[in-house]
């Protein structure tokens, strides 16, 4: 384990204080379950740490519509109903919540997922998204149902779509001096039904080799047959961050979703996925594996429209 | 820079002045002399090093303990009350629950969480509760008749 020194502030403005004063020396800790195992093995030696542990607020998780703000872009979704959610939420907070059961389902499986609940209790659901793993439950099911997060600095807020938040392999758009303080996300509209695969050929804690999520809209089109009126495909573990698979939406959106077209739409994901060769598969099954399990995202999404 | 916290620890205040790099799996073992609480993975996936931390089960091997000022850790050594063993440590040797023995603090511990938050836990919800804690031995099923027979006696218990 590395030495630094530890600040442990009590509100927030104290931490982006601190945040200003040491600038890329400071490295900001929420639950630490992964800033703690990089600093044991070396991969992050800041200088200092500041730890949120103490910040109160920021831990609850609310109904609300998303705020209106000049950097938020996407028309369809300001207004939109959905969930607020604290970044200093514990995982196990949102698997335990009722009101996520109830309006999200999808996002409680989705942290249902995530290690195990001595993990869970620890780690938090903006430290998990800044940590910007690839592998991780939460992303994939968040950018399919079109999830941003508002992260605030001394300066002010920006609101940004957690598909463009996360850039690369421990990377993420977290500028100099902000703080990740809230995530929001919609509520799927009517109409839909919404699935989360996760592949797990070793054991029931272990992070993905494949993990899907699916949101389908359906309406009724000519003749009376259902169509796809939206769909929303995003997958992790295969790539250096969870990808928005917008080539197989764009086949699927405004036509039946019959097994051929499905079938079809879940091949292009093989072009857009870049996986690694790892103990959890080689490239080349995660590759053939990501096809396998959207299309069988699609199809449980498809069941569960109600 | 050494920091100083009040930590509870099985019902004990301590005033402890650790520095920020110490984990509280080592404050409890080194600094306080509780080796009850093991290290394996030091990675937060074998389930060796669980305490509880506020009442929830935690790995210790990822907490820095100068983040924990005020708070309360209970760790194996707590559970015994009086000199009676918990019922879950006492189901853990009448049905064999343990083989070498370096896990079991950690699995008991995961256990207790377990009954704390649902009583009457059916056998698979045993199962996916306890799938974090690993046990070399790979004595699973002694295991699991250890915890769905310390329900009855744990129920008792807390009556």
């Amino acid at each position: 384990m590395i030495d630094f020194q530890l600040h442990c502030p009590n509100t927030l403005e104290e931490a982006l204080g601190l945040l200003g004063t040491y600038g890329d020396d400071a490295r900001v800790m929420a639950g630490g379950t992964a800033l703690v195992i990089q600093m044991k093995q070396r991969l992050a030696q800041p200088e200092h740490v500041i730890s949120l542990r103490g910040v109160a607020g920021f831990n609850r998780i609310e109904e609300s519509t998303e705020e209106s703000t000049e950097e938020s872009t996407g028309e369809s979704s300001n207004g939109a109903k959905g969930l607020k959610i604290g970044a200093f939420c514990s995982q196990e907070q949102v698997a335990t919540s009722s009101t996520v059961q109830e309006k999200l389902p999808l996002v409680w499986q989705a942290y249902r997922q995530v290690a195990t609940p001595r993990i869970r209790n620890i780690a938090t659901v903006g430290g998990g998204l800044v940590h910007g793993d690839p592998s991780q439950d939460p992303p994939p099911t968040l950018i399919a149902l079109g999830a941003s997060v508002t992260l605030t600095s001394a300066g002010g807020q920006r609101v940004v779509p957690v598909e463009d938040f996360l850039i690369d392999y421990y990377e993420t758009d977290v500028k100099p001096g902000e703080i990740l303080t809230d995530v929001f996300i919609p509520a799927a509209p009517a109409g839909s039904g919404a699935a989360y695969l996760k592949f797990l050929p070793r054991t029931a804690d272990d992070y993905a080799t494949v993990a899907v999520a699916a949101v389908v809209t359906l309406e009724e089109g000519p003749g009376g047959v259902n169509v796809c009126q939206d769909i929303r495909i995003a997958l992790g573990a295969v790539g250096i961050t969870a990808i928005h698979a917008t080539q197989a939406e764009d086949m699927l959106r405004g036509q039946p979703l019959t097994e051929e077209n499905i079938r079809a739409a879940a091949a292009t994901v093989k072009d857009v996925v870049d996986p690694l060769d790892d103990y959890r598969g080689s490239a080349n099954y995660k590759r053939e594996m990501s096809e396998v399990f959207t299309r069988r995202a699609i199809q449980q999404a498809l069941e569960n429209v109600h | 820079m050494d920091q100083s916290i009040t930590l509870k620890v099985n019902g004990t205040s301590h005033e402890l002045e650790v520095p920020a790099r110490r984990l509280l799996v080592d404050c409890l073992r080194y600094d306080l002399g509780l080796t009850g609480t093991k290290e394996g993975c030091s990675v937060g996936v074998c389930g060796a090093c669980t305490v509880l931390v506020d009442g929830k089960m935690a790995a210790s091997c990822l907490i820095l303990t100068a983040t924990l000022d005020g708070a309360e850790i209970t760790t194996i050594e707590g559970l015994a009350q009086d000199g009676r063993l918990h019922p879950v440590q006492q189901a853990f040797i009448d049905y064999g629950g343990f083989q070498c023995g370096i896990c079991t603090p950690g699995q008991i511990m995961a256990a207790k969480s377990l009954l704390d938050l649902n009583p009457s836990p059916s056998e698979q919800e045993i199962r996916e509760w306890m799938m974090g804690n690993l046990c070399r031995c790979t004595g699973y099923y002694k295991i699991l008749e250890s915890i769905v027979n310390a329900i009855g006696p744990t129920q008792e218990a807390s009556k």
